[in-house]
């Protein structure tokens, strides 16, 4: 069961303003449901590492994949690029800055951070 | 045959034999929506000019006797979470109610080189959270074959279109059945691919470990020819992989196919069972060899889903701030105001539930308890599929427990919707292709078949599909 103060810290975590009422709601949701994750607990993964990403698993076990970059190891060396600026579509830069709600010619403007 | 009921295949014939031209075909096709989108609300965005416009410049291709490629003119949906240039690009959220997408994705700039006719954009649950559609910020969609239940979710908008003919095929995500649950709700292909397959570049993320784009189409040949023109590697996107055409030179009626025994426990929709049971047995009459396999971590699979893709989900959600683009709330007295209110009123309530559970997840304290966990358990899940692929070649399995439920029945309960997806998720943890063929009807409510290959397979799952229908 996750009480109001949790509920609240992790709102303030997320940048969430959450009201009230929603705080409440949340409360009795992420109870429920982390309730039922807790089945978790029972699963036995000693000496498992933990995937975090498909296509690591499918480097390490060749039977299952079709070749990629990969060491003599199998593990998948870091997808790298070239520390090179890249040349980008003309006004590409122009239309991001039009997107932000506000802005002083080519600057995005923020409110004050302290 | 009325054009929008031609498959691609038949469509591109018809332009080919100039039957009649892609300006026809994609007015059919606006025409339709114009009729039917009323009451199914599928998109979001209709993009008649620039519809019209790529018509054209294909016509003007056929007219002056150049050959086209088998897309070129045929008319397509994209779901609103695919950026095409200069469109809006909402994912069905207030926070990007306005925002128009600086660039093309690269799934669409491969199809617009094929000379693809976009129509629009269509509906989907909020940032590809939800397994109805019921969770746009926006309304929701229609499942064409019952207005009063649900298109599935996410790529409810998009199946939508599909089987009400509104599109010839369409774009869709899935994350952890987003494409096949919603294709299964209403009778259409649904193609999932392996992970890595199809770049990401211009897909917003939802849970960067899980998300594929694909394809949902009328025919399975329509989602083959699809998925080869969007897959391949893709350099700005660092997870797509060569895509290496495997498993050639097989005879299809050697594969074996296996059953997972843990599918097949209460809970599941006797309509739907029985739809999947026949098939099975359609296969077994086709002179293929069925086996039962063992996928002892399935119970575990909602769970470990739900813990990954809502805290990669709280770490990508975390750029909609209201400063560089989307929903501003500015009449606060500081910087964190603005994040705290542009998030609250931007974001809903899945959306928050969902950042909630992974911020959660990750944080310090529950981060072992939790994100570690799943993430042992996604390899003990990989290493059931690994173990059952020894044996066997594909997974067949109901797509969805269901056929499509009312509108407003799981709403209200967070936990019933994530149960939906209890076929689909483990397909994404372990990042295999997987595809839904309407398999038959449960009432008059279609069925989905799930077909679920090794990586990188994605030609046995479609040969197989095929044989099905």
């Amino acid at each position: 069961m996750i009480n109001k103060k949790e509920v609240n810290h992790i709102a303030k975590l997320a940048r969430l303003g959450i009201s009230e009422k929603e705080e409440k709601k949340f409360q009795k949701d992420l109870s429920s449901i982390l309730d039922y994750f807790n089945c978790l607990q029972e699963v036995d993964v000693s000496g498992k590492e933990p995937t975090f990403h498909p296509t690591e698993y499918f480097l390490l076990n060749r039977e299952t994949i079709t070749g990629s970059e990969t060491t003599g190891s199998g593990r998948k060396k870091g997808v790298m690029r070239e520390d090179k600026e890249k040349p980008q579509k003309e006004g590409l830069a122009d239309k991001l800055v039009e997107s932000a709600p506000d802005k002083s010619k080519r600057h995005i403007k923020v409110k004050t951070v302290f | 045959m009325e054009l929008n009921k031609l498959t691609i295949a038949q469509a591109h014939q018809g332009l080919v034999k100039k039957e009649f031209s892609a300006k026809e075909l994609t007015k059919t096709f606006l025409d339709t929506i114009k009729e039917k989108d009323k009451d199914i609300s599928a998109y979001v965005t209709i993009t008649e000019n620039l519809a019209l416009l790529q018509a054209q410049k294909i016509d003007d291709l056929i007219s002056s006797g150049k050959d086209i490629p088998a897309l070129a003119g045929i008319p397509l949906a994209v779901k609103d979470n695919i950026l095409v240039e200069g469109i809006k690009n909402t994912c069905a959220s207030k926070i990007l109610e306005n925002y128009t997408a600086p660039y093309d994705a690269t799934c669409i700039r491969k199809l617009k080189k094929l000379g693809a006719v976009i129509l629009g954009k269509t509906n989907m649950d909020e940032f590809g959270m939800g397994s109805s559609t019921e969770n746009s910020a926006f309304f929701p969609t229609k499942n064409p074959y019952d207005l009063t239940r649900v298109p599935g979710g996410t790529s409810g908008g998009s199946a939508a279109a599909v089987a009400a003919d509104m599109c010839c095929y369409a774009l869709g995500s899935d994350t952890g059945g987003s494409i096949r649950q919603p294709a299964s709700f209403c009778g259409v292909v649904g193609l999932k691919p392996t992970y890595g397959a199809v770049s990401r570049y211009g897909l917003v993320a939802f849970a960067s470990s899980l998300d594929q784009i694909g394809a949902i189409t009328k025919t399975v040949e329509d989602a083959k020819i699809v998925f080869e023109a969007i897959a391949g590697k893709d350099p700005l996107d660092s997870t797509s992989v060569e895509y290496q055409v495997r498993s050639s030179g097989y005879q299809v009626s050697s594969l074996k196919i296996g059953v997972a025994k843990e599918y097949f426990v209460k809970g599941i929709d006797s309509g739907v069972e029985k739809v999947i049971k026949d098939a099975i047995k359609k296969f077994e009459n086709l002179g293929l060899k069925i086996e039962e396999i063992s996928l002892p971590h399935t119970k575990y699979s909602i769970p470990t889903y739900y813990l990954i893709n809502t805290s990669e989900a709280s770490a990508n959600l975390a750029r909609y701030d209201g400063i560089k683009y989307g929903l501003s709330k500015d009449k606060g007295k500081d910087l964190l105001d603005v994040y705290l209110q542009s998030r609250v009123e931007g974001f809903g309530p899945e959306v928050k539930r969902r950042i909630m559970l992974g911020t959660y997840a990750l944080s310090a304290g529950y981060y072992d308890a939790y994100y570690l966990k799943a993430g042992k358990v996604r390899t003990l899940i990989i290493e059931d599929f690994n173990k059952a692929f020894k044996r066997v070649d594909v997974i067949l399995s109901p797509t969805a427990p269901t056929p499509a439920f009312k509108l407003g029945e799981k709403i209200t309960d967070p936990l019933s919707m994530y149960l939906c997806d209890i076929f689909t998720a483990p397909v994404n943890l372990v990042g295999l292709p997987a595809i839904s063929i309407p398999a038959g009807v449960a009432g008059k409510l279609p069925v989905g078949l799930q077909i679920i290959g090794k990586p990188f397979e994605e030609n046995k799952i479609l040969e197989i599909g095929s044989i099905f229908t």
